[in-house]
């Protein structure tokens, strides 16, 4: 019979922090364009979507069996990697979310498990090929397909409705928009809450507490669906302003077109074989509704601190997971140390974002300096 | 912490999978967006209102097809729904 000990449970508590998280940087991936158009009120939005994630959470059976999938050698992976990359990874999600990006909280995850494991384990644990195969190639793909997909959907949207009358139009796609969005938010839940659940559960495999190959124990699927739900509720203001309204000025159309494709790439790449990863096809499939609508406007500037981030995430999340990895290494008091710090980071970023909150009541106002002068004239 | 062993992997990239699902998600969203549009454009308008007999059958053929095409609609989704929840 294993031992609760303090790492243990700074684990599971980082697991969860890093989960609240999770749920408020995807907030956007499901409700960004409902917001921008109107469809749904943004506190509305935030919790359909918290509703669905938790939803989602006790939908799905299918826990992860492996911490990272193949991306490194989990033989190798201990508790104190897993604490370290977890740390990684909610640094850059807290970090990215202060910059209204959005990143993908599986590639920060992965990014700084691969730092840590580099680190504790040496780089032979990095399974080099399985980071191209299932990181970097869906990653590039995801955006791709999603853009072009949204792009010819907008384009017949548009093209159908162009004799209807311009209010029937818009009430009618925003309505379907809710139905396209709940599906991403419940698709997101299914998917993402798993994770931590995994996280969680074989961590408690590893110290003893539960036998191998058990299933996650009921409190661990509440705790993780209600972090994702609780940061869902939140709502990644910040994010949601930049996928909503500063990528690309959207219209209900659009919103509807760029929502029904990111739930049909979604469904279909993970039930299909070639996982893609959701912020991608997400971001990609607003991009292609922005593109797609003749006179919209494409911030290209936008899209490309959105690809700057991507390339980051790895490398950014994989350097502060290996730092903390080495900290954490030297016993009760690196992990606490560690622990420390990412906390005293985390309140830092939440204080800077206090400067210029960004809230349910401006969430649809960009701001002039932000984004240049134009973007008024593309209404 | 052993709990899952991995062995070292080549790189393999299935092409043919990201082909079907690059064909499987364009296909059923043009469907999706495509029946939804034209559900919404012969959707009788309020602005259309009065006139005769006629006018009247075409509007209660415009609605059976408006309700045709989003029923559809409704169908891909439940699909969709099953296929989130049901595995």
């Amino acid at each position: 019979m294993g031992t609760v000990s303090f790492l243990l449970i700074m684990v599971i508590l980082t697991a969860l922090a890093f989960d609240f998280t999770n749920g408020f940087h995807d907030t956007a991936n499901s409700m960004a364009t409902s917001i921008a158009t109107g469809a749904l009120r943004p506190r509305v939005a935030v919790i359909v979507a918290g509703v669905l994630n938790l939803a989602g959470a006790f939908l799905s059976t299918e826990v992860a069996k492996t911490i990272s999938g193949g991306i490194v050698n989990d033989a190798k992976v201990s508790l104190v990697m897993i604490f370290a990359g977890l740390v990684g990874a909610l640094l850059w999600n807290l970090m990215t979310w202060l910059a209204g990006l959005p990143s993908s909280s599986s590639h920060a995850l992965f990014g700084g498990l691969i730092g840590a494991v580099w680190v504790g384990a040496g780089s032979s644990a990095v399974q080099f090929g399985a980071i191209i195969e299932k990181i970097v190639i869906p990653a590039i793909l995801s955006p791709i397909v999603a853009c072009f997909v949204s792009l010819l959907a907008t384009y017949f949207a548009y093209v159908i409705t162009r004799r209807t009358a311009p209010g029937q139009a818009r009430t009618g796609f925003r309505r379907g928009q809710i139905g396209s969005a709940s599906l991403v938010a419940l698709a997101h839940g299914t998917n993402d809450a798993q994770k931590t659940m995994g996280v969680i559960t074989l961590a408690l495999i590893s110290a003893g507490l539960l036998p191998h190959n058990a299933g996650p124990p009921w409190w661990v699927v509440l705790s993780a669906g209600l972090a994702i739900a609780l940061g869902t509720y939140t709502g990644g203001w910040r994010i949601i302003r930049t996928m909503g309204k500063g990528l690309t000025d959207i219209e209900a159309p659009q919103g509807f077109a760029a929502e029904t494709s990111a739930t049909t790439v979604i469904l279909a790449s993970t039930h299909m074989g070639f996982p893609l990863s959701t912020t991608q096809v997400c971001t990609g499939s607003i991009l292609g509704a922005g593109l797609g609508r003749k006179l919209a406007k494409v911030r290209w500037g936008v899209a490309g601190r959105i690809a700057l981030s991507w390339l980051l995430t790895l490398p950014a999340a994989a350097a502060v997971g290996g730092a903390a990895a080495w900290i954490a290494d030297r016993g009760t008091a690196g992990v606490a140390l560690v622990a420390a710090t990412a906390a005293a980071a985390a309140a830092g970023f939440w204080a800077l974002s206090r400067r210029r909150p960004v809230t349910s009541d401006n969430v649809n106002e960009l701001p002039a300096r932000q984004y240049g002068q134009t973007e008024r004239t593309a209404a | 912490m052993g709990v899952q062993t991995m062995s070292t992997q080549a790189m393999t990239i299935h092409w043919s999978a990201f082909g079907s699902v690059f064909a499987v998600s364009l296909g059923i969203t043009l469907l999706a967006v495509v029946l939804f549009s034209l559900g919404i454009a012969v959707w009788p308008g309020a602005d259309s209102a009065g006139g005769g007999q006629l006018r009247t059958a075409n509007r209660s053929l415009a609605m059976v097809a408006a309700v045709l095409c989003f029923g559809a609609c409704l169908a891909v989704a439940a699909y969709g729904l099953v296929l989130i929840i049901g595995v």
